[in-house]
């Protein structure tokens, strides 16, 4: 036994790959939250007044909301005047040409394996770069604008398409939805922004990367993607940050909007810096995603594998308007040493003849708690509305917490609701068998986690699954001990 | 190859193997038979390096190192393979992947470079069929679902893809009826070289037929109590172990 713990911890306390800081010059704001740095962060945008007075309203929600505290978490207090909200690298206001983007930038992203260059970029993926509060650099948009797809910052959006931005942003996700969405609406920076347009199928996989750099700031990026009637697009994201002592904020805001006939895939692999060993620094990630099943027959799925934060507090959120629409929600969640997450789904079904499906796969290690929650609920008008959902817990070593909280609220007689949940170990004797074949335990590890994790993998586009199957086995290094 | 001297291991504070003396030689082949609770198991299992168990005394030679220094993907590296009694299910993890990650560790271990997808799926292909088993199942997942049968097998058809110096399996014969265990049987003697040995732990003599060793050991309480040829048990299954254990007492 004692043989097993040692190499379960080894297992587990694998070395964070992405915690290089880029030293690059950074324009920051003074610490704090108040009116003014609201403004300010408007003002750098150089935004419209609408938007100036849409964050000043949220920040006015915000300061009378509270935290929330349902969530089985245990969250330091965080000093919000303690925390910088605007920090941005220091370069030529959007750089039109690679020549233009500063070589550290470029030298960052390569070394998190996203080449900015579009020569060499992943074939079929283009990328908005986002580090700190703004967008670095999105590749491809010209190819893409061939189709009438707009892919860019949601800075560029609301300076080039303000009519799509005022008409969508916050129809989703109002800010008074929660305390992190009005945080977000009112001083959020930079994120990615996306229109396919009616009948168009996007033909590469967009993907927005998220990279904290500077310290001491919160991220607050805001991402809206709609899919007008018919249209089809697959949307990947991926973050990393810096190795700190201290906890980083991030409080995210997704939304999409999918319209008759469309369909939409949501992948998320989630790799912030998870802290260290003994449980310090590391990412604080309170984000908030949601998408609407517009129209009928409109499909949404989200897919997430996350694996870093010190504490992840997320819901990806389907609400199924549209008659027969689908939403999705697949999800590998991996803790270790004493991270914590508490994350799951929310499938509304309000439309006719709507089927949602639940696929958790929680893997807990170290002395890390790890819990889902989700909420099936059926309206009244739901007719033969459909949901299956299955949470499992994968549990390495005997210090770790597997929990699960399902909801479910059906108000009509003809809908069918399922719930499975399974919970197991990761057994000395599998471990054992592996070890005999000549498969060492690290290895071992991952093989069984990642046939643990499999069905949700499989969701993924092909070049993230692979990248998510290393970043498994890798967030696990050392947690066999 | 593998030379046993007065081995004793304990579980907990329960001795279980007191003193085991065994010499095993390539291309020998060697049967421990013995009533249940024996120690057999748990010979097995210590030979593989299961933690389980702790080595209170004596030494294990195997093929000129001391193998009770090795780890436990170190002695499979080496040639060492055991014959799980109760092969585990690991979901999700197909055995193909599962035998590519196995046969690549042993091989680079050995300083070879690991096979191509091809020359894989080229050695599944043959090696499958040794012990009569469809294609198919090398896409599902390891021992998930499978029969006792198929479960018993599968651990034949990793043995012939690892190709191990010492084999030792631990009652491969319980629980299959005789078509399987006929397959088995000969799908261990197809694999049987003048460079390696097995070790067939059993409770039958039924498998003997098949598989015909040079030595019988009779294990009871421990200790080996009787060594001969494979007329031994023949004459065990006749008599049972009743009058070895009085003589021995």
């Amino acid at each position: 036994m004692e043989e097993q713990d040692r190499i379960l911890s080894e297992a587990t306390s694998g070395e964070y790959k992405y915690g290089f800081v880029t030293d690059i010059e950074t324009e920051t704001i003074r610490k704090g939250l108040d009116e003014n740095v609201v403004r300010t962060i408007s003002e750098k945008k150089n935004e419209p007044q609408w938007m100036t007075d849409y964050r000043l309203k949220a920040f006015e929600c915000w300061k009378d909301m509270a935290m929330p505290t349902w969530a089985h978490l245990d969250i330091p207090d965080i000093n919000y005047q303690d925390i910088i909200y605007y920090a941005a690298p220091k370069q030529k206001d959007g750089p039109k040409s690679m020549d233009e983007v500063d070589p550290e930038l470029i030298d960052t992203f390569n070394k998190l394996g996203i080449p900015l260059e579009e020569q060499l970029a992943l074939a079929g993926v283009a990328v908005d770069a986002v580090m700190d509060s703004v967008s670095v650099k999105t590749t491809f948009k010209e190819t893409l604008a061939e189709k009438g797809i707009i892919f860019c910052s949601f800075s560029e959006a609301l300076q080039d398409h303000p009519e799509l931005v005022k008409k969508y942003m916050g129809s989703v996700v109002p800010y008074k939805d929660n305390y992190f969405a009005a945080l977000n609406a009112a001083v959020f920076s930079d994120g990615s922004f996306c229109y396919i347009p009616k009948g168009v199928r996007c033909p590469m996989e967009l993907s927005t990367y998220f990279r904290i750099n500077a310290a001491n700031t919160g991220q607050f990026e805001r991402t809206l993607i709609i899919a007008d009637e018919g249209s089809y697009v697959s949307y990947l994201e991926g973050c990393t940050a810096p190795r700190r002592d201290e906890n980083q904020l991030h409080a995210a805001v997704v939304e999409i909007v999918v319209h008759k006939d469309a369909e939409v895939k949501y992948s998320t692999v989630q790799n912030w810096y998870p802290g260290d060993k003994e449980g310090r620094g590391g990412i604080y990630n309170f984000v908030t995603k949601r998408g609407i099943c517009q129209g009928d027959n409109a499909k949404l799925s989200w897919t997430q594998v996350e694996t870093g934060s010190a504490i992840t507090w997320k819901y990806p959120n389907c609400i199924l308007l549209g008659d027969n629409s689908v939403g999705e929600f697949y999800s590998v969640a991996l803790t270790n040493n004493y991270q914590q997450a508490d994350t799951g789904t929310k499938m509304i079904h309000i439309g006719k003849n709507t089927r949602s499906r639940i696929v958790s796969k929680g893997i807990s290690a170290g002395k890390s708690q790890n819990s889902y929650r989700g909420l099936v609920k059926v309206g009244k008008k739901a007719y033969n509305a459909r949901n299956f959902s299955q949470c499992d817990s994968l549990l390495i070593g005997d210090k770790c917490g597997a929990h699960t909280f399902p909801y479910i609220e059906v108000t009509n007689k003809s809908s069918v609701v399922e719930h499975e949940a399974t919970t197991s170990k990761i057994g000395e004797d599998q471990l054992f068998y592996c070890n005999q074949r000549g498969i060492s335990t690290e290895d071992a590890v991952g093989l069984i986690v990642n046939g643990y994790a499999k069905e949700v993998l499989n969701k993924l586009p092909m070049e993230f699954a692979v990248e998510a199957q290393k970043l498994l086995s890798l967030s696990l290094e050392g947690s066999v001990g | 190859m593998l030379k046993i001297n007065n081995l004793h291991a304990v579980v907990g504070d329960r001795e279980i193997l007191r003193g085991i003396n065994l010499e095993v030689n390539a291309g020998e082949v060697h049967a421990i038979m013995g009533p249940n609770g024996s120690g057999k198991s748990t010979l097995a299992s210590v030979l593989a390096g299961s933690d389980r168990y702790e080595v209170t005394e004596g030494t294990v030679t195997y093929n000129g190192k001391n193998l009770l220094d090795m780890s436990i993907e170190e002695r499979a590296c080496e040639g060492l393979f055991l014959g799980f009694q109760y092969p585990v299910e690991i979901p999700g993890v197909s055995m193909a992947n599962f035998l590519r990650h196995a046969v690549d560790e042993q091989r680079k271990c050995r300083g070879e470079e690991p096979l191509s997808a091809a020359e894989f799926l080229k050695m599944m292909r043959e090696k499958a069929k040794i012990v009569e088993i469809e294609n198919k199942l090398t896409n599902r997942a390891v021992n998930e679902g499978f029969s006792g049968g198929e479960k018993k097998r599968n651990e034949i058809f990793q043995m012939a893809m690892l190709e191990p110096k010492l084999a030792i399996l631990d009652e491969t014969d319980s629980g299959l009826d005789i078509d399987a265990l006929r397959i088995v049987a000969t799908g261990v003697t197809k694999l049987k070289r003048p460079d390696n040995a097995t070790i067939v732990i059993t409770h039958y003599q039924r498998l003997l037929d098949y598989i015909v060793p040079d030595f019988v050991h009779v294990l009871y309480d421990g200790r080996i109590i009787k060594t001969a040829g494979k007329e031994l048990a023949m004459e065990l299954e006749e008599k049972g172990y009743d009058w070895l254990i009085k003589e021995y007492r």
